[in-house]
């Protein structure tokens, strides 16, 4: 079985972001950015299955433009075998992400797709449902443990629902989007990051793939949310209590 | 103009975040009618579509898909049912809550509607313009959707409040109407099948949805320490939370991480201990009503978010806390 992951260059997820002064988006110009880390999740898991030698074959796939590859660089690192870019330099929308996925997952035939369950830039949470649809697979969304069996070509995924674990068992091939408790991504060490030089990267673009990639969204503006305003520091646990409840009327 | 909400139901009643989807579809235009669609089988979803009848004054019916499918919530079948439903009877809107169950399915049916969902809607400010916060909410973005009808979201139900007024008009009663499923069914249905729920320790209220949230971080020391953080949670009602320093330390398991890759909270009280304020922790609280912070490091830069600050050990304050705060109702 080949695993796809899908996976994203986002700003660092330590970085604090500015909103530009002419509201049109955040500032990403000389800032540094980073694979999300659902994603590095999401190949974390894929390396564990391989590993496991339940599959043979790990493709990491990133769309957006030229830099994308340094992340796809960073992924191979961690042990994938190869790469795919679709380059695009418009901003790409996860159903755009979602039909490219598809055209590709057509061509390389993988039995299962792992993503993160969002970017932490947009935080949309939407692609892996998506691409699933639209490949009528079943899904598996925000995974804290996923178990292959190989023989019945199925795939058990406890999700984090609100208040608990749900787990489903899934036919593969399917679609599984990581949650955070899933596992602790390994970082790469420095003869494979050397490695990862030499393993391939194959470009394609969304006409390439036969989609169309024309948004029906637009941004109207992107603004800095409300500042909080500073608060007033009290000297002891009953000024504390009396606060809460006769200021604030939340106790 | 008419929306479509889908409702999630437990237990013969219909969520309340689904009531504040119904809220929010309300607010997308002054003369949209409301077609709320439920799916389950059996008593327990006949019963939910009466009460899902009589929660809110601005619906004009509720639709009902009962069958041995839709047991359990599972994203296949709903997406189908959103695309048969949308197919019959073209919706304008079609609206989630934004927790687990509309995360999952609200994406997968606008997949087969061909249509950009826009998620965790938090003010809607045309029909088809609303902001939602991005980076964590480090910011807020305008977007409009262009595309063809339906235009689907889900909604941050801490932003649409439901009154208790509205809630509680329950004269008004809309019909309730079976949806026909003769022509129902589809390739992937079947590939996915339910094996079981883990509640999690059911005297404490869900993280994400809690009303009080009790936070610890790093300044506890241990994961000894961090019952302490608990002990003062079940005296207020609340939800217990920790920051990613607590977890890496070991203290607690990452299910209760809040931040930017945990969990996001919007409670009314947020109350932190030993919490020093990172960046990607603040992220993850800066839509709570009110945040008490208790550090002995008076620099620490929670203390510029923080409505309340308390300068001070945790070891003392705490004790002194649970000794003193009223028991919660």
């Amino acid at each position: 079985m080949k695993i796809m992951v899908a996976i994203k260059r986002v700003v660092d997820y330590a970085v604090k972001i500015r909103v530009k002064a002419d509201r049109t988006g955040v500032e990403t110009q000389n800032v540094k950015m980073s694979m999300n880390p659902f994603c590095e999740i999401a190949i974390e898991e894929a390396l564990r299955i391989k590993e496991a030698g339940l599959a043979s074959e790990v493709v990491a796939v990133s769309m957006g433009p030229a830099q994308c590859v340094d992340t796809l660089r960073t992924g191979l690192a961690m042990g994938a075998d190869r790469g795919i870019h679709v380059e695009a330099t418009a901003p790409l929308y996860p159903l755009s992400v979602a039909k490219l996925l598809k055209a590709l997952i057509e061509v390389e035939k993988p039995g299962l797709l792992l993503l993160g369950k969002q970017a932490i830039d947009d935080d949309c949470n939407q692609t892996g449902q998506m691409v699933a649809g639209l490949l009528n697979w079943p899904q598996g969304t925000f995974a804290s443990k996923v178990v292959i069996d190989k023989e019945k070509q199925a795939v058990t995924v406890d999700r984090e629902v609100d208040g608990g674990l749900e787990t489903l068992c899934l036919d593969l091939p399917a679609v599984i989007t990581t949650d955070l408790r899933l596992n602790q991504p390994r970082y790469a060490t420095l003869p494979n990051i050397m490695k990862a030089k030499s393993k391939p990267i194959k470009k394609f673009t969304p006409q390439e793939l036969n989609v169309d990639v024309k948004p029906d969204l637009e941004v109207v503006e992107v603004t800095e949310p409300p500042k909080r305003k500073a608060g007033v520091v009290l000297s002891s646990v009953d000024e504390l209590i009396d606060k809460l409840k006769n200021e604030a009327h939340v106790i | 103009a008419s929306t479509l909400v889908l409702a999630e139901h437990d237990g013969g009643s219909i969520n309340a975040a689904s009531v504040s989807a119904i809220a929010a579809a309300g607010s997308l235009s002054k003369d949209s009618s409301i077609s709320v669609l439920l799916a389950g089988s059996g008593p327990s979803l006949q019963e939910a579509a009466e009460h899902a009848a009589s929660c809110h004054p601005s619906i004009s019916q509720v639709l009902v898909a009962d069958s041995d499918t839709f047991t359990n919530p599972l994203a296949e079948p709903w997406a189908q049912l959103v695309q048969l439903v949308q197919q019959r009877n073209g919706y304008s809107h079609v609206i989630a809550a934004s927790g687990s169950f509309g995360k999952n399915i609200l994406p997968r049916a606008a997949a087969l509607l061909d249509v950009s969902p826009v998620t965790d809607v938090v003010a809607i400010s045309e029909s088809r313009q609303f902001v939602r916060p991005i980076y964590a909410g480090n910011a807020l973005c305008t977007v409009r959707y262009t595309g063809a009808d339906p235009c689907m979201l889900t909604i941050r139900s801490t932003s649409f409040p439901v009154t208790s007024k509205s809630a509680e008009s329950t004269s008004n009663k809309s019909p309730i109407t079976q949806v026909d499923l003769s022509s129902f069914g589809g390739d992937s249905i079947g590939k996915s099948r339910y094996v079981k729920q883990t509640s999690q320790e059911a005297e404490r209220p869900d993280l994400a949805n809690a009303r009080v949230v009790v936070t610890g971080g790093r300044g506890l020391k241990s994961a000894e320490n961090f019952k302490m953080i608990e002990k003062l949670a079940a005296k207020l009602g609340a939800a217990v939370g920790a920051t990613r320093a607590a977890v890496d330390a070991g203290f607690v398991p990452n299910d209760l991480q809040v931040g930017q890759t945990g969990k996001i909270v919007a409670p009314e009280l947020y109350m932190a201990f030993g919490v020093s304020g990172a960046i990607q922790h603040l992220a993850g609280i800066r839509d709570s009503k009110v945040i008490v912070a208790v550090n002995k490091d008076a620099d620490a830069p929670i203390f510029k978010v923080a409505d309340y600050g308390l300068v001070g050990d945790l070891f003392e304050v705490i004790p002194e806390l649970v000794e003193k705060l009223p028991e919660s109702k």
